[in-house]
C-alpha cells in the first residue's frame, strides 16, 4: 500500500505540470483525469486505514484513518470540481484566454495537490508548510478574475489568512517547546513522538499552543470571530474554487486542528480543548445563522453556510462522546459533498443569468431544468433534511450531545440549524422555483435569446454530470453506509478520544 | 547547557527590544520606502541575533538559518519592495498612516505591555534567551498586529505581516532552537512565496484603483 499513498500524493503535482505545459485543450481532460485517479487512489485506501498506521517514503508521508477521512473529501471534491470546471469555464479565446486557461488548470492541480499533501504529512511542522501553500494559491485564485471585488476579496483573504497562520506557527513552536524537556534535546514534531509522549508534556505550553492552534488554523476554517475574510472570498472567487475552498479548504483546516486536539486531550484532558471548541461553535454557529437570514448573493449566502456548518463540526467536536466524533467526521464528507453540489450549481445560475444578485433571479428551475432542480436539493441537503448524509450526521452530532449530557448546547445546536434552515431554503426556492425570469435579467444573460427572454437549457452537460455525483454522494452516505467507511469513520473517532489507539503501528 | 551568560544576556535582550521600537518607528513612518528600510534594518538585527546565539549557545544550525535570513528578509524582500514601489512610482500616500498616528502608538504601547506581562504569568523558560527576550518577542507579535489592522496602505500591511514573522523567529530561536533546520528553511521559503503573491496582488490592486490605500477596498460588506 505504500506505493498508493506515494502515488496519491505524486499524481496531483504530475497534472500542475502537465496542465501547465500540454495545450490548453488538454488541460481540463488531465485534470479530471488526476482528480478521479485520486479520488480512485484514495478509495483505494480505505480498508489500510482503517486497520492501522502505515508510513511511506522514509517517514515523510503517514496514512491514518483520521487523515484518510478528510483525504476522501478532498479528492472527491478535486474530481467533482474538475469536472464541473471543465464545463463552467468558457473556451478560451485568444492568448489572454490561453493565458487564463493555463493559469487556472496549474493553479487548481496545485490548490488540490497542497490540499491532499497536508494530510498526508507526517508531522505539525510540514503539516502548516503544506497548508501555507493552500493560502497563497488559493489566494492568487480567488483574484484570477482581476475585478475589483476579487482582487479586494484576495487581499483581504492573503492578508487575513497569513496572519492567522503566523499563529499557527507559533502553535508549532509552541507545541515543540511543550515536548522539549520531555524528548531531551532535539526532535521532530511527528505524530508518533507527539502522541506517544503527550502525556509528558507540560500542560501550561500544551494549553498555549492549542489556543494559537484553534484561533490560527481556525481562522482559515472560518470560525467566527476570524470568518471575516470566508464571505468575500467564496462569493468573488470563480465557483469552481469557491467549492474547494469550501468543500475541502475549510475541512483541511479543521483537521489541522484535531491534530492538535489529538495531542491537547493526551497532555490536558478533554476538557480544557472541547470548551474552547464549544465556545468558537456556538460563536460560528449563531453569527452564521442570523446572517444567512439577510443575503442578497447566492454565493455569499453559501458562504455564510459553510461557516454554520464549521460551527456545527466544531460544536459536535466539543460534545466528546465517539458517536457525536463519528457524527462529525461523517458531516465533514456530507458537508463537502453538498457544498461543492450547491456552488457547482450556483455556477450553472452564475453563467445562465449573468448575476449571482438573487433579487435579479427568478424563474431558475424553468431555464435550467437539471442543475436548478439539483440545486434546490442540494441546499435541502445543507438543510439537513433526509435522505441526504447531512441529517445524519447531524443528527449523531445532536444524539452524542445529549448522551453526554450536553442538553443545552444540544438544543441550541438544533433551534440555530432551524434559523439557518429558514435562510438558505427561502432564498433558494425565491430563485429558483419562481415564475419564469423576469425579462431585464435576461438582457444580461449569456445565452439571452432575440426576445430577451432565456433560452431554455443547461450550460454544460459537465456541471450536470458533477452535480448528480455530488448528489449521489450524499444520498449515499444519508440512506446506506457503506460498512468500510462505517469501519473507518468509528476508528477516526476513536482517535480523538483521550485513550486514542491511532499509535498502533501497522508497518 | 549553562546559565545564560551576563555579556551575552543583555545584548540579546537590547536586540529584542530593536526591534520592537524599529516597529513602533513603522507605525509612525509616512512613507512606503522608509517602511521598507526599516524591515530591511529590523530583519537585519535579527540576523545579526541569530548568529551570536549560534555562536554563544553553540547551535551550528542557526549559521544557516541566519545565512538565508540574511539573504531573504535583508535583501531580497526589501529589494521586491522597493522595485514594486519603483515600477507604481508611487510613495507618499495620500492620506498618511489614518487615524492618528498618536492614539496608535498608545494602543501599541498597551498591546506590548500586554504580551510582556502574559508571557511571565505563563512561566516559558528559555535554554537559549534571556526570558526577558521572550517577552519582548511576545510584544513584537502584538505590536505587529496593531500595524496591520490600524494602517490603512497595503504595502504597511504587508510590511507588518513580514515583520509579525519577524517576531515569531525570535520566539522559536528562544524557545525551540532545537527545531530541525530544514523545518526553518521550509518556514523561510514559505515566506518568500507569500512576499511574492503579497507583491502579486498588491500590483493587481494598484492597477485596478490606481492607489495602494486600502480606502477602495470597501465594496465587499455583510
Amino acid at each position: 500500500m505504500h506505493a498508493v499513498i506515494v502515488a496519491l500524493f505524486v499524481v496531483p503535482l504530475v497534472a500542475v505540470v502537465l496542465s501547465y505545459v500540454v495545450p490548453v485543450k488538454v488541460g481540463p481532460p488531465v485534470s479530471a483525469v488526476a482528480g478521479i485517479a485520486s479520488f480512485g487512489l484514495c478509495v483505494a485506501l480505505v480498508s489500510t486505514a482503517s486497520a492501522g498506521t502505515e508510513h511511506a517514503l522514509g517517514s515523510f508521508l503517514r496514512l491514518d484513518a483520521l487523515s484518510e477521512v478528510f483525504l476522501l473529501a478532498t479528492t472527491f471534491l478535486y474530481a467533482a470540481t474538475a469536472v464541473f470546471a471543465s464545463g463552467y469555464l468558457e473556451r478560451p479565446k485568444g492568448a489572454a484566454g490561453e493565458r487564463y486557461s493555463r493559469r487556472f488548470w496549474a493553479g487548481f492541480n496545485l490548490f488540490c495537490a497542497a490540499m491532499v499533501a497536508a494530510p498526508l504529512m507526517n508531522g505539525l511542522a510540514s503539516l502548516w508548510v503544506a497548508v501555507e501553500v493552500t493560502t497563497v494559491v488559493s489566494a492568487l485564485l480567488v483574484a484570477i478574475d482581476g475585478t475589483d471585488e476579487a482582487i479586494e476579496a484576495s487581499w483581504k483573504y492573503v492578508l487575513i489568512a497569513s496572519l492567522g497562520l503566523s499563529l499557527a506557527l507559533f502553535a508549532t513552536i509552541v507545541m515543540y517547546y511543550a515536548g522539549s524537556s520531555f524528548f531531551a534535546g532535539s526532535y521532530n514534531l511527528s505524530y508518533t513522538n507527539l502522541l506517544s509522549g503527550a502525556s509528558h508534556f507540560s500542560p501550561g505550553a500544551v494549553r498555549l499552543a492549542f489556543v494559537l492552534a484553534v484561533l490560527g488554523f481556525g481562522t482559515k476554517m472560518g470560525l467566527v470571530p476570524m470568518h471575516t475574510w470566508l464571505p468575500d472570498a467564496h462569493s468573488e472567487a470563480p465557483s469552481p474554487v469557491s467549492a474547494l475552498l469550501s468543500g475541502a479548504l475549510l475541512a483541511v483546516c479543521f483537521y489541522a486542528i484535531l491534530r492538535y486536539f489529538q495531542v491537547t486531550v493526551r497532555a490536558v484532558g478533554p476538557g480544557f480543548p472541547r470548551a474552547l471548541m464549544a465556545g468558537f461553535g456556538v460563536a460560528s454557529l449563531l453569527l452564521a445563522a442570523l446572517y444567512l437570514l439577510s443575503q442578497r448573493d447566492m454565493k455569499r449566502l453559501f458562504a455564510y453556510s459553510s461557516v454554520e456548518h464549521m460551527g456545527i463540526i466544531a460544536i459536535g467536536t466539543s460534545f466528546g462522546a465517539p458517536i457525536a466524533l463519528f457524527g462529525v467526521l461523517l458531516h465533514v464528507l456530507a458537508h463537502g459533498a453538498a457544498k461543492g453540489t450547491a456552488f457547482f450549481g450556483a455556477g450553472s445560475v452564475v453563467r445562465k443569468f449573468g448575476t449571482k444578485d438573487m433579487d435579479k433571479v427568478q424563474g431558475g428551475a424553468s431555464v435550467l431544468p437539471w442543475s436548478a432542480t439539483m440545486l434546490v436539493a442540494a441546499v435541502l441537503a445543507l438543510s439537513a433534511l433526509p435522505p441526504f448524509g447531512i441529517f445524519r450526521s447531524e443528527f449523531l452530532v445532536v444524539e452524542g450531545g445529549l448522551s453526554s449530557g450536553e442538553d443545552a448546547l444540544s438544543a441550541v445546536l438544533v433551534v440555530l440549524v432551524t434559523v439557518a434552515f429558514f435562510g438558505l431554503s427561502w432564498f433558494t426556492t425565491q430563485t429558483m422555483l419562481t415564475g419564469a425570469p423576469a425579462s431585464e435579467a435576461a438582457t444580461r444573460g449569456a445565452a439571452a435569446g432575440k426576445d430577451g427572454t432565456l433560452a431554455r437549457g443547461e450550460v454544460s452537460p459537465w456541471i450536470v454530470v458533477a452535480m448528480v455525483a455530488g448528489l449521489a454522494a450524499l444520498v449515499l452516505l444519508g440512506v446506506h453506509l457503506p460498512g468500510d467507511l462505517t469501519a473507518l469513520l468509528r476508528h477516526a473517532a476513536s482517535q480523538l478520544l483521550p485513550g486514542g489507539t491511532s499509535t498502533r503501528g501497522v508497518q | 547547557m549553562g546559565p545564560v551568560p551576563s555579556g551575552y544576556a543583555s545584548g540579546a535582550d537590547i536586540a529584542a527590544l530593536l526591534v520592537l521600537l524599529t516597529e513602533f518607528a513603522m507605525l509612525r513612518a509616512p512613507q512606503l520606502r522608509s517602511q521598507v528600510r526599516l524591515y530591511g534594518f529590523q530583519s537585519f538585527v535579527v540576523v545579526v541575533l541569530t548568529l551570536v546565539t549560534g555562536a554563544v549557545r553553540g547551535y551550528s544550525d542557526l549559521y544557516i538559518l541566519a545565512g538565508l535570513s540574511l539573504l531573504l528578509k535583508v535583501v531580497i524582500v526589501p529589494a521586491l519592495m522597493f522595485r514594486l514601489l519603483r515600477q507604481l512610482d508611487v510613495d507618499q500616500l495620500h492620506h498618511p498612516a489614518g487615524g492618528g498616528g498618536g492614539s496608535m502608538v498608545l494602543v501599541a504601547i498597551a498591546a506590548s505591555a500586554f504580551g510582556f506581562f502574559v508571557l511571565r504569568s505563563l512561566d516559558f523558560r528559555s535554554k537559549v534567551l534571556p526570558t526577558a527576550t521572550l517577552s519582548v518577542s511576545l510584544a513584537i507579535v502584538l505590536v505587529a498586529f496593531v500595524l496591520v489592522i490600524l494602517r490603512s496602505d497595503v504595502v504597511s500591511q504587508a510590511v507588518g505581516f513580514f515583520s509579525l514573522e519577524n517576531g515569531v523567529s525570535i520566539v522559536s530561536m528562544a524557545i525551540a532552537a532545537g527545531l530541525p533546520v530544514v523545518v526553518e528553511v521550509s518556514f523561510l521559503f514559505d515566506l518568500l512565496v507569500a512576499v511574492v503573491v503579497f507583491a502579486l496582488i498588491m500590483r493587481a490592486h494598484h492597477a485596478r484603483a490606481g492607489t495602494l490605500s486600502t480606502e477602495a477596498l470597501d465594496r465587499l460588506r455583510g
